[in-house]
């Protein structure tokens, strides 16, 4: 018999990002059990809520998250909305709902990054992020803050999306549609990420429906929920988009929902923006008070549904604001994925030891003698995409492209 | 399934467990039940209806401990809320992770935060509080009196 080992991922682990305890059990190379343990980020957001009033709450909750820190603000006004019945108008709605996109945007870039760079991709690394620059300057531009934006608060949001900024915003978008579906190439037509991704930490449909699991964590595994679509709300009902799904659930299939998902976000965004030039109207119905009561508030945040459960007394402080975010539903899941894998693929996310294209991005060939760049972008690209074709030749791995 | 069609199934099954019944607004239902009736109602909603458990909140109130179970019904764009009252003094109440496999986490939360007893959980012990949190101290209690008072006051 094999003996069982445990091999610790955690708390403090050069790779993470954020602290958490990962325990493997392992017999040999395979993983047979995975024990979580939080709570090493524990700061006691809930009770510090009840000593805020409903507008300093909005503030603390951006705070939860610093990637999605827009979400958790967005599920936050609309309990107290939902509490305290109160209006919101039309032209915050849409503001509000470009605000959470551009944000998705965002978010699922730095995602693609941080994937690329743990799978040893360090090209898709440093181009995702360097195409996420261009977001974060929009937000700049939008809100005056590259992260934290604090725009949303109870009956609508903080600043209005001036009408001469539109078109600046609608460019930076546009632009972004390139890099973005070359990426999606990228993935899609790699046979290194094909054999690295796919078939790795199958999450089934039924066990995404058993774990509620939401967000792409569930729609790469089939379950078509998104809370923009299932519960219409913002400018939700009345824009145009798709709910992108997978069919395997595997590693694959979630980094492809999440690129495809950007391109629907852009279209999200575009259309809202069209409305937002001519609409008329105010963006905040200033609510003087909250009266007794409680509310729900939910929002499809970039990583799956996040919901705030706020009860009011009728003061101006919650006397319980309940918050839960995505990962407290898809990260058990990890629990079921990682068995029977090799701990190479269990720590995919820690692990970087593949082995990768050479980074094209940093690299400028330039003529000594007349200072001109020998090598354009563009050739550098072609260069990349012709060493894919050369490896899936090599590799035997010639095929029709993996569509989704 | 249509809103309509979903209340009807609902108060038709659950019947006279219904202890109170809440249409807040369009999008949101509460429905109070009794403790010894949440596996069953939790069965119904989560394995029939094919509801999803979104969160579960536990409130300290000065009359009772409340648990509310938030039930997504994606299909109808509706969250139903079952909510159930326990003993302050004896906060007791039958597990739902073995029905639920999502409800594992937030029960043990529920417990370690607010010190409710979930009956025959597979794996009740501490989430986000350390492993030797004193015991009997419950942090989202109305009555908790924060350890080591004066050290950032």
């Amino acid at each position: 018999m094999t003996k069982k080992t445990i091999i610790p991922i955690g708390p403090y682990h050069p790779l993470q990002e954020e602290p958490e305890f990962f325990k493997l059990h392992v017999e040999g190379e395979k993983v047979v059990g995975l024990d979580i343990e939080l709570g090493y980020n524990h700061r006691g957001i809930e009770k510090l809520a009840e000593l805020k009033t409903f507008e300093q709450t909005v503030f603390l909750v951006e705070r939860i998250c610093g990637i999605c820190s827009t979400s958790h603000p967005l599920a936050c006004v609309q309990a107290v909305e939902d509490a305290g019945e109160v209006e919101v108008p039309e032209r915050a709605q849409y503001i509000r709902t470009v605000i959470g996109e551009l944000e998705r945007l965002h978010s699922h870039m730095l995602w693609l990054g941080l994937a690329g760079h743990f799978l040893g991709f360090n090209t898709v690394w440093m181009w995702a992020w360097r195409y996420r620059e261009p977001i974060l300057e929009l937000f700049e531009l939008i809100t005056g803050n590259r992260n934290h934006y604090a725009m949303m608060k109870p009956g609508g949001v903080r600043r209005d999306i001036k009408v001469e900024d539109i078109p600046t915003i609608r460019k930076t978008l546009a632009d972004l549609k390139g890099p973005i579906c070359l990426f999606r190439d990228a993935v899609t037509d790699d046979p290194l990420i094909h054999a690295r991704l796919q078939g790795v930490g199958t999450l089934t449909k039924q066990q995404a429906l058993d774990y509620c699991a939401v967000g792409p964590t569930a729609r790469a595994s089939g379950v078509a929920k998104d809370v923009r679509k299932d519960h219409p709300h913002l400018a939700y009902g009345r824009v145009d988009f798709k709910i992108i799904t997978g069919k395997n659930g595997d590693v694959f299939d979630k980094a492809v929902v999440r690129i495809l998902e950007t391109l629907e976000s852009i279209k999200i965004i575009e259309q809202c923006l069209e409305v937002l030039k001519t609409m008329p109207g105010p963006v905040d119905s200033n609510p003087k008070e909250i009266k007794a009561g409680e509310g729900i508030g939910t929002y499809e945040a970039p990583r799956g549904e996040v919901i705030h459960y706020i009860r009011s007394d009728g003061g101006n402080r919650p006397v319980r604001h309940k918050v839960r975010a995505p990962s407290f539903m898809n990260v058990p899941t990890n629990q079921t994925t990682v068995i029977g894998h090799s701990v190479a693929d269990a720590t995919i996310i820690l692990a970087a030891v593949d082995p990768c294209y050479c980074c094209t991005e940093r690299m400028a060939a330039v003529d000594a003698g007349t200072g001109r760049r020998i090598w354009s972008s563009a050739e550098l690209i072609r260069l990349s995409q012709e060493k894919t074709a050369k490896l899936k030749k090599e590799m035997g791995v010639e095929g029709p492209r993996l569509k989704i | 399934m249509t809103r309509d069609e979903l209340i009807a199934r609902v108060k038709e099954r659950l019947g006279d467990k219904i202890v109170q019944w809440t249409d807040k607004s369009a999008r949101r239902i509460y429905v109070e039940v009794k403790p010894e009736d949440v596996p069953e109602t939790s069965r119904f909603l989560f394995r029939e209806l094919e509801a999803r458990l979104s969160i579960a909140t536990g409130l300290d109130t000065p009359v009772a401990i409340e648990v509310l179970y938030h039930w997504a019904f994606d299909q109808c764009g509706l969250i139903l809320t079952v909510r159930t009252k326990l003993n302050r003094d004896k906060p007791v109440i039958e597990s739902i992770a073995r029905i639920c496999k999502g409800a594992e986490w937030i029960e043990r939360e529920m417990w370690e935060l607010l010190g409710i007893t979930f009956q025959n959980h597979p794996d009740m012990r501490h989430l986000l509080l350390t492993d030797d949190w004193p015991e009997g101290s419950y942090p989202l209690r109305r009555d908790y009196v924060k350890e080591n008072k004066g050290a950032n006051d």
